[in-house]
């Protein structure tokens, strides 16, 4: 049997989708028994929403008032104390499960799996290298625990399904105060996230200023869609890094996604390898976008994008 | 601060396109073109930065890698960093044996800081950093964009899923460095040719004395599943019938 600990991720509030992906990474290794826990400084309407997640066998509750932000060098120790008698512990492959996993993998003297793409047995897992030009198959140690991050685009969330028991608990373990938070910047969120959204519009260099990436914000509303955007975009300030998409940014898997004037460089694709349908608009016929682009329109952004909105709109 | 250690790796470079070896056993490296890993590359620059503010007095670049590894560290130095190591292996280590590899380093030099790029362009790990801040027992700041330092103290923005994150750390710590830290210096000619009498140590990683930790096996490499070239439409009409049609719209 396979005892797998999932290190759910949260933002104090409400749990991450991610947390639902990892679950279902974990049922597709073979007799899975999944016990999610969540560290938090009160993580009661978490760890609720976690005993939802289908396939949960139980909910480990550590409240702790230095669980507040999920600060790595903190949440490690415990994760390590806590992952006694488990023989995967996984955490989603997010800026959180980034930061969290090596260092626990560190603490436990092993080495981390990254990226989780499928399962191919209790101790084999496929994972994109070489920004996703390749696939390799590891086989991770016998008599050791499996840790490793879950590449969260490879997988559909769980239903929530489920009643599972929560239990509290405390760990011990020396919490050092070495690192301490100070804030976070967030970008507003009246749209829909960048990372579970159905559709995404995404902006590149070619928008040329903020004022201009208007145009990606008013189609991406007429669509309903997230927005998204290319480093290059992000690197001249057009827009925040919390919307880059790629091997540095988020990876995602929409079911549509439009790239607009984005050349479509292989780092940028890395993120997008698993959209359903990808649309390029992009006014030079020989832009790299349109290999992987199952609908193709060379254009001018600045006369096709408006249309486009004032045609969704009516 | 007195010493910073970068550590820099030798990738394939970002602009080849790779291919998986016909027979799956590998990644095709035969004539490709290396560099240092780009996310190092910043690191080394924040590095300098911070030296040339006055702020450090020393930089010094260590590879864990094969023998032409020491072509990444001359670039290194040409940078401008003032001494190289590297920890000669003829087979790749794993993150954890090379944060193991820097920790021994640490002890040898006792840097007050440490930076690397936050994840190595072949493997995509992303894990060194974090690993050798927990053997070491310090902080990390992983995925920087911004360092400001205080004394004993650093105060870090960092790139996160939802935005921005700033935390303070004490001092010594380890930072892993995102693309937007800062934009790498062009090294110049003369800059290379003085980078030669630059002092570059070699140490056989069997010197080292470190513990090989338990590896992951690499069983098997194939190439992605490619996605199929599509359609074109001619304007803004055909590209919603393209769109009405797959019931995306
Ligand atoms: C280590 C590393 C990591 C990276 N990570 C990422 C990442 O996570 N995400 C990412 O996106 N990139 C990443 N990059 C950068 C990547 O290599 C490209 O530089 C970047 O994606 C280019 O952005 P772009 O397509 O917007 O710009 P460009 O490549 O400059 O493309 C602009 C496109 O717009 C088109 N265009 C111009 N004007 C118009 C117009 N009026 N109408 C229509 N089309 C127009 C042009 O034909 C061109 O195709 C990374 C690079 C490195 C080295």
């Amino acid at each position: 049997m396979a005892r797998i600990l999932v290190i759910a991720e949260h933002d104090g509030g409400c749990l991450n989708p991610s947390t639902a992906k990892c679950v279902a990474c974990a049922l597709d290794i073979p007799n899975p028994e999944i016990h999610v826990a969540v560290f938090a400084a009160a993580g009661g309407d978490i760890a609720t929403a976690a005993a939802k997640l289908h396939g949960v066998r139980s909910v480990i509750q550590i409240d702790n008032a230095a669980n507040e932000r999920p600060l790595a060098s903190v949440l490690a120790p415990q994760v390590a104390a806590l992952a006694d008698g488990f023989t995967h512990v996984l955490g989603p492959s997010t800026t959180f499960g980034k930061d969290l996993m090596p260092r626990v993998a560190a603490l436990l003297g092993v080495n981390q799996l990254s990226d989780i793409m499928s399962v191919e047995g209790e101790r084999e897992f496929k994972r994109p290298i070489y920004a996703g030009n390749a696939i390799v198959t590891v086989e991770a140690p016998a008599d050791v625990p499996v840790v490793a991050t879950v590449r969260a685009a490879s997988y559909k969330a769980v239903d929530e399904d489920n009643s599972a028991p929560v239990e509290p608990r405390s760990v011990s373990a020396e919490l050092p105060t070495h690192t301490r938070y100070i804030s976070t910047q967030a970008g507003s969120s009246d749209r829909p996230d960048l990372q579970t959204a159905a559709k995404v519009v995404s902006g590149g260099r070619a928008l040329g200023s903020s004022d201009n990436f208007e145009l990606i914000f008013k189609l991406a509303d007429a669509m309903g869609a997230a927005v998204g955007a290319s480093r290059a975009a992000v690197d001249a300030g057009y827009v925040p890094n919390e919307l880059q998409v790629g091997q540095t940014g988020k990876i995602i898997a929409p079911e549509l996604y439009l790239a607009i004037g984005i050349s479509g460089a292989i780092q940028h694709l890395t993120g997008i390898k698993d959209a359903g349908t990808i649309v390029a608009i992009n006014k030079d016929s020989e832009a790299p976008i349109f290999e992987v682009a199952d609908v193709g329109l060379v254009g001018d952004l600045f006369n096709v994008v408006p249309e486009l909105t004032e045609a969704l709109k009516s | 601060m007195n010493k910073i250690l970068v550590g820099l790796k030798r990738v394939v470079d970002y602009n080849v396109r790779v291919r998986v070896r016909s027979d799956g056993s590998g990644v095709e490296t035969d004539g490709v073109k290396m560099s240092i890993n780009p996310f190092d590359e910043i690191a080394l620059e924040e590095a300098l930065r911070i030296r040339e503010r006055g702020e450090a007095s020393e930089v010094i670049v260590v590879s864990v890698g094969p023998t032409d590894a020491q072509q990444q560290l001359r670039t290194g130095l040409a940078m401008g960093a003032d001494r190289a190591i590297l920890v000669e292996t003829k087979e790749a280590t794993d993150p954890l044996t090379t944060a193991r590899i820097l920790l021994e380093l640490v002890n040898r030099e006792s840097p007050d800081l440490v930076i690397v790029g936050k994840q190595a362009i072949d493997q995509d790990h992303n894990q060194t950093g974090q690993m050798l801040a927990a053997i070491w027992g310090r902080p990390q700041a992983s995925f920087a964009s911004q360092v400001r330092f205080d004394g004993t103290k650093a105060t870090v923005t960092r790139e996160i899923d939802v935005g921005l994150e700033t935390i303070e750390i004490d001092l010594p710590a380890v930072i892993t460095a995102d693309l937007r830290l800062n934009e790498p210096r062009y090294v110049k000619l003369p800059d290379i040719m003085k980078a030669k009498k630059k002092p570059l140590d070699i140490l056989p990683i069997g010197d080292l004395g470190v513990t090989v930790a338990p590896a992951l096996r690499a069983r098997s490499f194939e190439p992605p599943a490619q996605r199929q070239k599509g359609i074109m439409v001619q304007d803004v009409g055909g590209l919603i019938g393209a769109l009405k049609d797959k019931g995306l719209l």
